[in-house]
């Protein structure tokens, strides 16, 4: 049936069983790191080799995959994850949030809100939050064991004194389920809000550092804060020039070397979902509800 | 008049012993320490003083002996059955350890404010306004002006550090400070200050502090007690001033011989 | 705490003391034994006799700062009498702070604390307040002449007579029953021995015990109630 040279989804079936173990482990300890025996993959570390392991690990023939970085789903390292996939499991693949049953992402969460049929998979370059101030491994593994985070709020402290307010715009570190200190990837903080009580399964891989880690669905999720300077997503300044939100996340594009730019969406399906039922920016014309008017 | 002074000892140690390999660091010390007493460790390089010193707070583990100690709540336990937890909790609360190299007890990428305010987070507090003011004021209170709050420690003199070090320890209020030659290496008339500093801080605040050092001078005018030490037994101990011009041992006679008046 | 003239305030029992030199060949160098004498509430007892007869090491005995070989220094120390003699390094520090002072010949300088501060020191260990313990010296440094630009200053820098002026007022600041004097008024002149002198009057009409040495005949017959020969505690003589 599967005319692949490769065994579905390329890892053989013994590691994806110990893959599958350290999955289940990590939902049954939310927030913490599970060591796990972390594979050579057919792509440098650095390119998602934690999250594709876990993306084979759970993919099944029915799934379909969506593959997305930085929020888009046509940039190279979606786009060969997408077809790395498509060629040795077969799956189908898509561009479709909405669609998808398993999402591979990297430093994004998809605007629209997920759901229990799905599974968001992150790509984890450094899974531990503590070692920005404590190299030690032996040391912030205790103070995993012990829930001694109080120097998780020293980095936020710096912040605030250095630059009037916690400056840490991804990475953000969060609490999960009252426990653990986690690290939820180099998100931006805009997404955080996103992995509270969220309807699907998050899971993360960190490959290099060969740990895993998950949210299991409506897990609280909380950010770190001080009670004078609580947690606050990034806001932005203009809608999506080309869809027109004012809720998502954007990102900056040059658009040419005379100092020209705009702000679009950085998820480009949502960006896309939202043209489609007529929603314009500046960029493309009217606002919808002008247009509708001159109809 | 003040209250009389607690007279149940905050700690006793009894028959500690530790060795590495065949060689005997420390064999069979026994002592205890009060509220406001200041206890000195002297002795030369190798003599166990160092090794008693990180035996008595927890840092090393003995291989025979116990530490006792009069925990917050007034029970007196048995340092060798806490938990890993509640000896980290005790360590970052109610002592305080001050290393001789700066850059052991302090984060050097972070602030003066940060490294102060540590222990506040460590133990629950999550109001910035609050852990900055009362950085500042530690700050102020170990003679560094409060305007250094946001530089790091690399920035600072080497006495500073020091001086930085102990407020980051005093933070919560601890009841037991171990020092560790916490003078060495700084210039003579840096030493004096914080010396002064100390002695002062360990007064007002009613500290009990076990100070390890080779410098009879600072033993002299920091401890009200002293012990000496060489190859890893206690040679001689007693009232400080008694030790220093009274001693009866012929190694501390040598060792007070042997330095300029202290 | 105020006491009977006739009370017994400090007393010597048979105390011996040597030196044994353990880096000259275990020599035993004999200082003086049979020391015995009574010290009583609002007298001057003053030792007598040569140099090296042994007067200052009976000092450092009664102050714990040397250690007796034997007999006994019972101290009337709160209700009862305390033997400094085997006593522990606690109960020496309590009797030092609430009972018994010592003004040594110098001022060993303590860096960079002021020199009302260094004298206040002793009523702050007694339990005073920080205000309380400085009006009282302001006072003393006050009465042995000590301008009062120099209060706040470290003494380090200070004349040989202004130090010891700090150093005897910083004795008699404490709430001190027995005070012992080992040659207070070496390096002071005229005037200030007279302060001195007048300080120890008042002390000594308050119940106050001083065992000294003065080796100023004047000042010693001045102060002295009672002069006992040291000679005659020769550590030769006994063995």
């Amino acid at each position: 049936m599967n005319a692949s040279p490769y065994n579905f989804a390329y890892l053989d079936e013994q590691t994806k069983r110990m893959i599958r173990r350290a999955i289940l482990k990590a939902i049954a300890i939310p927030g913490y790191q599970v060591p796990f025996a972390s594979r050579e993959m057919p792509m440098p570390y650095g390119w998602g080799t934690g999250g594709v392991q876990v993306t084979a690990a759970i993919l099944g023939p029915e799934d379909v995959l969506k593959v997305i970085d930085q929020g888009a789903d046509d940039t190279t390292n979606a786009v060969s994850i997408r077809a790395f996939f498509a060629k040795t499991a077969n799956v189908r693949v898509t561009t479709s949030t909405a669609e998808a049953t398993v999402i591979q992402t990297r430093h994004r969460i998809p605007e629209m809100a997920l759901t229990s049929r799905q599974v968001l998979v992150y790509q984890v370059p450094i899974p531990e939050p503590l070692r920005f101030l404590e190299p030690r491994e032996t040391e912030t593994r205790t103070m995993h064991a012990l829930a001694e985070y109080g120097l998780m709020h020293v980095k936020l402290y710096e912040d605030i004194a250095r630059y009037g307010h916690i400056a840490t715009s991804y990475d953000y570190p969060v609490e999960v389920a009252g426990r653990y200190v986690m690290d939820p990837s180099p998100i931006p903080k805009f997404d955080n809000p996103k992995m509270d009580n969220c309807d699907a399964l998050q899971l993360f891989g960190a490959g290099r550092e060969k740990r895993i880690y998950a949210i299991p669905p409506h897990t609280r999720v909380v950010s770190l804060d001080f009670d004078d300077h609580p947690f606050e997503r990034n806001k932005f300044d203009h809608p999506c020039a080309l869809c027109g939100a004012s809720e998502s996340y954007l990102d900056e594009v040059v658009t040419d070397d005379k100092g020209g730019r705009m702000f679009v969406c950085s998820d480009t399906d949502f960006c896309e979902g939202r043209r489609a039922e007529g929603h314009r920016g500046h960029l493309l014309g009217d606002e919808p509800a002008a247009r509708e008017a001159a109809e | 008049m003040s209250a009389e002074p607690n007279i149940t000892p905050l700690l006793v140690a009894t028959g500690l012993s530790k060795s590495y390999g065949r060689r005997m660091a420390c064999e069979d010390v026994s002592l205890s320490i009060r509220e406001g007493e200041v206890l000195a460790i002297v002795g030369e390089s190798g003599s166990g003083k160092s090794t008693l010193l990180n035996l008595l707070a927890g840092r090393l583990d003995a291989d025979s002996g116990q530490v006792h100690y009069r925990m917050r709540d007034g029970v007196t336990r048995d340092m060798g059955t806490l938990t890993e937890a509640e000896r980290r909790v005790l360590m970052r609360t109610d002592w305080g350890f001050v290393h001789q190299d700066a850059a052991q007890g302090l984060r050097m990428n972070v602030s003066a404010g940060g490294n102060i305010g540590e222990r506040l987070m460590a133990i629950g507090n999550r109001h910035y306004g609050d852990i900055r003011a009362t950085a500042a004021h530690w700050l102020t209170r170990v003679e560094i002006n409060a305007d250094r709050i946001d530089d790091k420690p690399t920035a600072y003199s080497g006495g500073m550090r020091q001086r930085l070090q102990i407020a980051r320890n005093l933070v919560t209020a601890p009841r037991l400070v171990f020092m560790d030659e916490p003078t060495g290496g700084l210039d003579v008339s840096v030493q004096a200050r914080l010396l002064d500093l100390i002695r002062g801080l360990a007064a007002d605040l009613g500290l009990a502090v076990i100070l390890v050092t080779h410098d009879l001078a600072v033993a002299r005018l920091l401890s009200h007690r002293i012990m000496v030490m060489k190859g890893g037994h206690v040679i001689e101990t007693g009232l400080t001033d008694r030790v220093l011009d009274d001693p009866q041992a012929a190694y501390t006679q040598l060792l007070v011989s042997s330095v300029l008046a202290a | 705490m105020s006491y009977l003239p006739n009370q017994i305030m400090l007393s010597v029992e048979d105390l011996a003391k040597g030196f044994t030199l353990h880096l000259h060949g275990g020599a035993v160098l004999p200082v003086v034994s049979g020391v015995s004498f009574n010290v009583y509430a609002g007298e001057c007892v003053v030792l007598g006799g040569p140099s090296g007869a042994g007067k200052s090491s009976i000092l450092k005995m009664l102050y714990g700062n040397y250690l007796a070989a034997s007999g006994e220094i019972r101290v009337r120390h709160g209700a009862g009498m305390v033997d400094v003699v085997g006593a522990e390094p606690h109960a020496v520090l309590d009797i030092r702070r609430r009972t018994m002072g010592y003004v040594s010949q110098f001022l060993r300088v303590i860096p960079r604390v002021p020199a009302i501060d260094i004298v206040a020191e002793p009523a702050m260990a007694a339990g005073h307040t920080r205000e309380a313990a400085r009006d009282r010296a302001a006072r003393l440094l006050t009465h042995l002449n000590l301008p009062e630009r120099l209060w706040h200053l470290p003494p380090a820098t200070f004349s040989g007579g202004e130090q010891q002026r700090v150093n005897i007022a910083r004795g008699f600041a404490g709430d001190h029953a027995i005070l012992i004097l080992d040659e207070p008024t070496a390096s002071l002149d005229a005037t200030n021995r007279a302060a001195v002198i007048d300080l120890m009057a008042r002390r000594k009409q308050g119940g106050a015990a001083f065992v000294g040495i003065f080796h100023d005949e004047d000042v010693r017959t001045q102060v002295a109630d009672r002069i006992i020969d040291v000679t005659n505690f020769a550590a030769s003589q006994a063995a």
